[in-house]
């Protein structure tokens, strides 16, 4: 269960400077920070910073291809002479895309849904939690899979499937928050003030799961890039040419092992972005203390 | 005072956390002679449970270190006895009673099993051999002895099916399963309610007189110490600050802390656990 | 007694779980804008054909009776007729999830064998150098995509190493069916054939260990925080003062209470798991459901593919009653009290 018991409603204003000391002495939260931020200062920039930002299209050049990393290619070229770093470096940007679409929506309705089931208990907690029962029986790759196939295999189909099942893991959450907190005196106290419902739940219990919520979606986006990249490996995320890490991994695999930069690289690319946000999280878990959120 | 069973010599512990040193016991010294009843009484934070671990070898180290003294069992030094030496002693010779019955025993494991594998690790140290059925048997009978009615039942059951009183009791007889010599007791019963907490201290009282054991009671509260107890030391902040005979120590504290933590003592009825008796100078 | 009653609370939710998952595939496979008829027949096909299959399918009645008809085939345990195979897809996936089931069974094995003690020897040597290497490990194991885990291990075994191979269940020279349980493992041993269970064995091998890595990695890490927070509890100080071992505290006294938050993690994992094998079965040619499902997803062959998510769906719930059971068998307070 993801029972979040050491949040304590008590540090609710926080010293801005002694967070940061803490955080900058944590290394794992450091080097996590340091990888995102890189990570997504790339795919911004990626016009800009990549050699040859025209490989990101259907561009052949056969004299190219196959060619090892070099001070030239960084990573090597593909199997129609495209510079692989290149367009891993764009690849990253629908990795981030796709957490951020997924994020975007599931946070917000989960943690609505995990506020109300949570706050107000009887059906609402049943017909709620209940649901994310049914959605936690699917998994999200197979979700995704048959939703592209039923629609069509496109990167908005996939974000969608792969929301419509996520928001149930931050629903767990912040309903195992929200039912701790609602028996809180500082809870009861509002309610005795006569505060309005929405004052409490956005008032008094939101501000609460924040730093839960921030651990959860920092390992999420990293879970989240691992299951976009899934799909794409088999052909059913963004299709070709635009550069996908995913895509790229399932098409080098395919000269394995002579031209192994080909699959390897860009799969470590996903590697590192998945990393970069678990360690994060994994940081600001230490950071604020919230020993069970995963 | 060579003849204690127990002597605890000039002791000192420090505890080393962050790079900061903490003096928590500085050279206390007690005895407790053997058939006796002894009592080390104190707030927490006193140093009265580091005083016990040191004597049971339960210190973690690090963070903890004994930087001086002796602790002298039966005429011999623990701390230079040789480890396999001392631990035959541990839990056997010298057993302890816990405090929490809720949380001392082991949530998913039987009594009987609890209770059958401390006796096989004892008999292992002192190289008694007992087949499990006999172990069984002897658990079933120290349960019993702690009047238990059904003990046969008892030594089925997981903790949580036993009442608080049941569970302080199947501590008391888990320390007394090797026939220890001292009894080491650590608040016993403070996490019950009152009445159970008396027919605990009552149950051990009655224990170690018929068995002459030799008992050291831990505890900050005054009514235990007068119930329990013939001797008491008093420790604050790391020091044994007073110590006498029972009697005499509440008739005439000397020291400014006892008289502070008698005088603690609500005088009128229902406000202490022994308030009765204390109400009647 | 109470066990029972949570148990039985247990299966009428776990019921639940599933009329809704039903309702869920349903909803995605006739909701969704598009003809089923048409997308399995493809642009090519005529209007007439088109017709013919939707008046096959029961397209045409109303959307609650298409439910209580698809209901009721699940109930019968009949999820309809393949509309590539022209099988039953009854029949397709028994053919294929018996391979599924071997993979996921040996995975978790190994993930618990090898989690478990990573997550104890990282708790017993807490801060120290085994409890930094269990932690980098961990998240390695977390942040590693399965398929291109598994592509490595592919290399290092079929270009490397040439141990262990890379594709396939059973070599083809080895002639076997494995028609008692469908486990190539199990009938080998059943049938008296050790070289099919050594040679089911060697196939295994790297796929499930791709597949079992992240699952491995969490229990590892929810073992390792478990253990820690039974140590500090009274009974593990208590256990210590009576001079039971070390060993004996470790592996008996802390070890099983600290068994029942791996076993729930597990549980709630169970999904992405099975999501994972998806993509590992497709990288090690495993001839299990999820090359089925891949393959009826591509052909838009709408009963197969509801027939392949409920069964993960089933698979996910079933997994979760056996972990309950086992939880309650770990933990007599679950057992007794009759909650979680």
């Amino acid at each position: 269960m993801v029972d979040v018991a050491s949040e304590t409603p008590v540090r609710r204003i926080s010293n801005a400077y002694q967070n940061w000391y803490r955080f900058s002495r944590n290394p794992t939260a450091v080097i996590g920070a340091l990888i995102v931020t890189l990570v997504v200062l790339a795919a911004i920039l990626a016009p800009w910073i990549t050699p040859y930002p025209e490989h990101v299209g259907a561009v052949v050049n056969f004299r190219a291809r196959h060619l090892p990393p070099s001070a030239e290619y960084w990573f090597g070229t593909d199997n129609v002479g495209r510079d692989i770093f290149t367009r891993v470096i764009f690849g990253l940007r629908i990795s981030l895309l796709l957490a951020l679409v997924v994020l975007g929506t599931a946070v917000p309705i989960g943690t609505m849904l995990g506020l109300l089931a949570g706050y107000f208990g009887g059906w609402v907690e049943i017909v709620i939690m209940r649901l994310t029962d049914i959605a936690l029986a699917i998994p999200p790759l197979v979700m995704a899979l048959a939703v592209t196939a039923v629609l069509s295999p496109d990167l908005v189909n996939s974000m969608l499937a792969i929301a419509a099942l996520w928001w149930t893991w931050h629903t767990r959450l912040i309903y195992s928050i929200t039912r701790q907190l609602r028996t809180q005196e500082f809870v009861e106290a509002a309610e005795t003030l006569g505060a309005s419902k929405f004052h409490i739940l956005f008032r008094e219990i939101l501000p609460n799961c924040v730093s839960a919520l921030s651990v959860k979606t920092s390992l999420d986006a990293g879970f989240v890039i691992l299951v976009g990249a899934s799909l794409s490996f088999l052909g059913l995320g963004i299709q070709p040419p635009t550069p996908d890490l995913g895509t790229m991994v399932a098409s080098g695999s395919a000269f394995l092992p002579d031209y192994w930069w080909e699959s390897v690289l860009p799969g470590c690319a996903i590697l590192v972005v998945a990393l970069g946000f678990n360690l994060l999280g994994d940081g600001l878990r230490d950071l604020f203390d919230v020993e069970d959120v995963r | 005072m060579s003849e204690a069973l127990l002597s605890v010599r000039d002791l000192s512990v420090e505890f080393v956390t962050y790079g900061q040193t903490n003096k928590v016991l500085r050279g206390v010294s007690l005895d407790v002679p053997a058939h006796s009843q002894v009592a080390l009484v104190g707030e927490s934070g006193s140093g009265k449970s580091v005083t016990m671990k040191a004597i049971m070898g339960l210190l973690r180290s690090p963070p903890a270190r004994i930087t001086g003294g002796q602790l002298l069992y039966d005429g011999r030094d623990l701390q230079t006895l040789p480890h396999r030496e001392r631990l035959k002693l541990r839990g056997t010779s010298m057993s302890m009673v816990f405090q929490d019955p809720m949380s001392s025993l082991n949530p998913v494991f039987t009594i009987g099993d609890q209770m059958g594998t401390i006796l096989k690790y004892a008999d292992r140290r002192l190289g008694r051999v007992r087949s499990g059925r006999e172990r069984q048997a002897r658990v079933q009978e120290v349960l019993s002895q702690v009047r238990m009615r059904e003990p046969e039942r008892v030594a089925r059951s997981y903790p949580i099916m036993l009442s608080g009183g049941m569970r302080q009791r199947v501590l008391i007889a888990m320390a007394l399963l090797s026939e220890p010599r001292l009894l080491i007791a650590d608040e016993p019963g403070t996490a019950l309610d009152v009445t159970t907490q008396a027919q605990i201290l009552k149950l051990l009282k009655d224990l170690v007189e018929a068995r002459g054991l030799a008992l050291m009671m831990i505890t900050h509260n005054l009514g235990v110490v007068r119930e329990t107890s013939s001797y008491v030391y008093v420790m604050n902040k790391g020091v044994v600050v007073e110590h006498g005979p029972t009697a005499e120590l509440f008739a005439a504290p000397r020291d400014a802390y006892t008289q502070a933590l008698i005088a603690a003592v609500p005088r009128l009825t229902g406000g202490t656990r022994f308030g009765r008796r204390e109400a009647i100078p | 007694m109470e066990f029972l009653l949570f148990l039985v609370r247990r299966i009428l939710w776990s019921l639940l779980v599933l009329v809704g998952l039903s309702m869920v595939i349903f909803a995605i496979a006739r909701v969704v804008p598009g003809d089923p008829a048409r997308m399995a027949l493809g642009p090519t096909a005529t209007q007439e054909q088109v017709s013919d299959l939707r008046e096959k399918l029961g397209l045409n009645r109303p959307i609650v009776e298409q439910y209580g008809l698809f209901v009721a085939g699940l109930a019968r345990g009949d999820l309809g007729r393949s509309l590539l195979t022209e099988r039953p897809v009854n029949d397709d996936i028994r053919s294929t999830f018996a391979a599924t089931f071997e993979l996921v069974l040996v995975t978790i094995t190994i993930a618990f064998l090898l989690g478990v003690p990573l997550g104890v020897a990282a708790a017993r040597w807490k801060d120290r150098w085994p409890d930094n290497l269990v932690r980098i490990l961990a998240i390695f194991c977390a942040v590693t995509p399965s398929f291109f885990l598994a592509l490595l291990l592919q290399i290092l075994a079929g270009y490397v190493l040439h141990i262990l191979p890379t594709t396939g269940r059973m070599p083809h020279n080895i002639d076997f069916v494995a028609d008692i349980t469908g486990l190539m493992t199990v009938d080998g041993l059943l049938k008296g054939r050790l070289d099919v269970l050594g040679e089911a064995f060697r196939y295994l091998l790297l796929p499930s260990l791709a597949l079992a890595a992240a699952t491995m990695g969490q229990i590892a890490r929810i073992t390792r925080s478990s253990m820690i927070d039974v140590a500090s509890q009274d009974y593990i100080e208590a256990s210590r003062a009576f001079g039971v071992p070390e060993p004996v505290r470790v592996f008996k006294y802390m070890l099983r209470p600290s068994f029942v938050p791996p076993l729930t993690i597990l549980g709630l994992e169970f999904a992405s798991l099975i999501g994972n094998a998806f993509v590992v079965e497709l990288v090690f040619a495993w001839p299990g459901m999820a090359a089925y499902g891949i393959r009826t997803i591509l052909q838009k062959d709408l009963n197969a593919v509801m027939g392949v998510v409920m069964v993960s769906g089933v698979f996910f719930v079933l997994v979760n009653l056996v972990i309950d059971v086992l939880v309650g068998f770990v933990d007599p307070r679950i057992r007794i009290r009759g909650a979680r």
